[in-house]
């Protein structure tokens, strides 16, 4: 069971409590993109096995979006982050990098 | 104008935990962001109430201000004065970027009355309900069963519970069910 703070109301919520967003900090492209940028905006998705980044929403508590680090492998979770931003916080990186010290940013 | 009714018609179940309708209740609606001071400003004159901390209700008169989100207020009032406060709240609130809704017949309020009104919740909702961790003065939105709800303890014998109005008949039997005398596993006591 996966149990991430909302960073708005400050629960630590139940994944029933929670709806999943998919993969982080996409980059959209739409008008004046090419189709295969748009193809990968839409349908590529990283799967990695270890530190991810995702948006979840607290739907049946404030209804609000933001994001989660963790660990796929062992649920871990290193941390949950305010929607408002592209990349993740500076405190979030230094959480991954504590925990997994050989884990670099994918490009 | 037509005669408001509940949507339980004033049902009551007694079973380990009395479960009740909670009658006609005034909800009013309130989106604005409740950080920012002319907000809290604003509220304070209309209700009389300031706004309430994360996760807490405050109270004014018969008024209960539930936090809902770093956005959302809903206040809750008797039932004839919502319209007015809604007037009041717009009226202190001209200017701001806000809404403000009457929301009375959005929702339905149950009444859960009874040693062991933690427990009927906690077999419902993804909340740790131990004392301690859950207190009179919060109020929580989550899932009951399958469904949207958010509630608060009154006290250690006295919760409430709000839903959309379309599924509080089936809140109110999971309630019910939940509440079976001989069902309740006595943990927090
Ligand atoms: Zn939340």
């Amino acid at each position: 069971m996966l149990i991430l703070r909302c960073p708005y109301c400050g629960v630590d919520a139940e994944e029933t409590d929670l709806a999943p967003g998919g993969e982080a900090h996409l980059t959209r492209h739409g008008p004046g993109s090419d189709d295969a940028e748009f193809r990968d905006y839409l349908f590529q998705r990283r799967n990695p096995r270890g530190v991810h980044f995702e948006r979840w929403r607290h739907a049946f508590g404030c209804g609000k979006w933001f994001h989660a680090a963790r660990c796929t492998q062992t649920l871990e979770v290193f941390g949950t982050y305010s929607a408002q931003c592209s990349e993740p916080p500076e405190e979030i990186m230094t959480a991954i990098r504590t925990r997994r010290p050989d884990w670099e940013m994918p490009a | 104008m037509s005669e408001a009714v509940t949507a339980l018609a004033g049902a009551t179940y007694e079973g380990a935990v009395t479960v009740a309708d909670g009658g006609l209740t005034g909800m009013v609606q309130l989106r604005a962001d409740l950080a920012d001071a002319a907000v809290a400003t604003a509220v304070k004159a209309a209700t009389g109430a300031d706004l309430p901390d994360r996760r807490r209700i405050s109270a004014a008169k018969e008024q209960r201000l539930l936090w809902m989100s770093p956005d959302e207020l809903l206040i809750l009032t008797d039932h004839g004065a919502a319209p007015d406060l809604v007037k009041r709240l717009s009226t202190e609130l001209t200017g701001q970027h806000a809404l403000v809704l009457d929301l009375s017949d959005a929702r339905s309020r149950i009444r859960l009355s009874g040693q062991g009104v933690r427990e009927v919740l906690a077999k419902g909702a993804p909340v740790d309900l131990a004392p301690g961790r859950f207190e009179p003065g919060e109020v929580r939105r989550t899932r009951i069963g399958q469904i949207a709800a958010a509630f608060w303890l009154l006290s250690e014998t006295e919760a409430e519970v709000i839903c959309f109005r379309s599924v509080a008949p089936f809140l109110f039997d999971w309630l019910s069910t939940a509440a079976r005398p001989g069902s309740l596993p006595g943990h927090f006591r």
